[in-house]
């Protein structure tokens, strides 16, 4: 029973004194998801502070937009018979908003790593359960899965404008499938590039900048050159394999060939064997940004 | 069961030995672990959590191989590092939560525990304030806090009064003397500070480059020689005489005399001793051999007795 009043006077915290813990400890894969988890909600800036939300939330935003206005238009147009076709293939939607996806990468990738190494927190993480591997493997996965929910959420939200509008749906739901498999590979490549760089420097500042410039410059010179050659030159196939070059150039490429997507530069991959060269570059680029990844956090020192 | 045990742990790095075949056996409770910087300390610590691989030789920590199973040694092991490490722009308690959940703890579990050890750290509202704004001493707390979220059996805390005011020392030394003697969780506890680990530690270790110089309990340093401090009003050399004449070790430190305790009846005559010569007994009391003493000794390869 409790104790009368007079011996437990209103206020008093009583020291219940310390009391160990006997539940269960779970391994090495419940951290790596729960690391997963962690690092998913902080690249949206959730459960961290007001200005953190700002920033990916707002490309969030931005990059939904016009693809409810494009589902509205094409709801609209084909209701009043103007429109027989969706106004903007699915697959094309990451190239169209690049410079949306470059920022919210250049932004956000510096925030899943480069703070680690900032604060010096990392030898809190290794001095626990998980290896330096499931550390590399949670960050990997978290920006890969929020780089997909960026690109894959617009591609629904114009395939729902498709069904609403009654355009044919077997045709169309197997463009938005391979939209949404382009867009693993998209959140797989970029988010490859985009963390390599940024575990390089414990300077927020740094990553952002050196992720927009590399993306940014590469497409420009990408784009220029195929430009140059295409129509300057009238060789299309040199201009086809500089679509290596740049990382969107490349992941259009593998959409072009391996989906039957119509691309969204002046032109794809030469060729079944410039298919499978895109494809094989793509796989190397994921695979070695990875590899590298892992030898970073190996040599790390504590 | 040893907590630590290590078994000639050498470690090389380009052109440095940290650690020189090192044996040394460690029992629960509270260690601590004394070297000037570059003694090997920090690299002991980062073996000991399997953070590094030794060059040769054998480390265990509670039984189990530091080689092999870092990471179910890591799962039972605390660890404060020396140097900061905590992020600004989170709360120590999601800080702490999180930190939890990386030690396997379910969630539910991580924040039940939080709110149990940064109470016993001593935050209190302040904790869910962004740590950017805390004190150094708000700091070592929270430090101190992930290091025992998870309730572990052994932890290792490096250099954790550093930075600390007088106050904030003192402390930080109850609660790690705490740790042991409440929560039951063995210490590990790096100084260059001896008083600090004199006051608190059941067990010494000391290296230096790397090698083990001494590894024994706290009362064999402190209990090595027995002497009283006596410190007269007055008279302080006709005191001396007298108690050399009853055949008593005396010699003068500065103004106080420093006598060998022989046994009882060294008290008895002290004071006869005193009361003849009619002065006034303003102190009088045991001297303790420093740990300090026995470590400069040592560290000179001058034997100590």
């Amino acid at each position: 029973m409790t104790q009368p009043p007079e011996q437990a006077p209103v206020g008093v915290i009583h020291n219940i004194g310390y009391r160990g813990y006997s539940g269960p400890r779970l391994g090495r894969q419940a951290v790596t998801r729960a690391l997963f988890t962690h690092s998913l909600r902080g690249i949206f800036g959730l459960g961290r502070s007001g200005r953190s939300k700002v920033l990916p939330m707002g490309m969030f935003a931005i990059m939904c937009l016009p693809a409810l206005v494009l589902a509205v238009v094409t709801v609209v147009g084909s209701n009043q018979g103007v429109i027989t076709r969706p106004p903007l293939a699915y697959t094309s939607y990451a190239m169209v908003t690049q410079a949306v996806i470059a920022i919210f990468l250049a932004a956000q990738a510096p925030q899943a790593v480069s703070l680690d190494v900032r604060y010096a927190t990392l030898p809190l993480y290794f001095s626990r359960p998980l290896e330096r591997t499931d550390y590399v493997a949670a960050k990997y996965a978290a920006l890969s899965t929020a780089l997909f929910i960026l690109l894959s959420v617009p591609i629904v939200i114009m395939y729902t404008g498709t069904l609403l509008a009654e355009l044919p749906v077997a045709e169309y739901s197997s463009d938005a499938l391979a939209a949404l498999a382009g867009a693993v590979v998209y959140a797989l490549v970029l988010a490859g590039l985009g963390l390599l760089i940024a575990s390089v420097t414990a300077r927020r500042g740094f990553g952002v900048a050196a992720i927009i410039t590399v993306l940014a410059l590469s497409y420009t010179l990408t784009s220029a050159m195929q430009g140059l050659f295409g129509h300057g030159q009238d060789n299309m196939t040199a201009a086809g394999w500089l679509g290596l070059l740049s990382p969107m150039t490349l992941v259009d490429g593998v959409q072009v060939w391996a989906f039957d997507a119509q691309s969204s530069t002046i032109t794809g991959p030469p060729g079944t064997t410039g298919g499978i060269v895109f494809c094989l570059v793509t796989l190397a680029v994921i695979a070695g940004s990875y590899r590298l990844l892992l030898a970073r956090y190996r040599r790390v020192r504590l | 069961m040893s907590v630590i045990a290590t078994n000639e742990l050498t470690k090389r790095y380009p052109g440095v030995t940290a650690l020189d075949r090192l044996t040394v056996e460690v029992q629960p409770g509270v260690v601590g672990l004394v070297g000037a910087n570059g003694a090997g300390k920090s690299t002991l610590i980062k073996i000991l959590l399997g953070l590094t691989e030794a060059t040769s030789g054998r480390c265990a920590v509670l039984g189990i191989d530091t080689a092999t199973d870092g990471w179910r040694v890591r799962e039972q092991v605390g660890y404060m590092p020396e140097h900061d490490c905590l992020p600004a722009d989170v709360s120590a308690t999601e800080f702490v939560v999180h930190m939890a959940r990386m030690s396997g703890l379910p969630a539910d579990a991580a924040r039940e525990r939080t709110a149990d050890t940064l109470r016993h750290v001593g935050l209190y509202e302040e904790r869910y304030r962004s740590i950017g704004g805390y004190s150094t001493g708000m700091k070592q707390r929270v430090k101190l806090a992930q290091a025992l979220v998870h309730d572990p059996r052994l932890v290792l805390l490096d250099e954790p009064t550093n930075g600390l005011d007088p106050s904030g020392r003192d402390e930080m030394l109850e609660l790690i003397r705490r740790i042991h003697t409440d929560f039951g969780i063995s210490v590990l506890v790096t100084s260059h500070l001896l008083g600090e680990l004199e006051r608190i530690c059941d067990h010494v270790v000391i290296i230096d480059a790397g090698v083990l110089l001494r590894s024994s309990a706290t009362t064999e340093f402190t209990q090595a020689s027995q002497q009283l401090t006596l410190e007269v009003t007055s008279g302080t050399d006709e005191v001396a005489r007298a108690l050399a004449d009853a055949s008593l070790q005396v010699r003068h430190d500065g103004s106080v005399l420093v006598v060998e305790l022989a046994g009882d009846e060294t008290y008895d005559l002290v004071r006869d001793a005193v009361a003849r010569a009619g002065t006034g007994l303003v102190r009088l009391q045991p001297r303790r051999h420093r740990i300090a003493d026995v470590f400069e000794g040592e560290a000179d390869h001058d034997p100590a007795t």
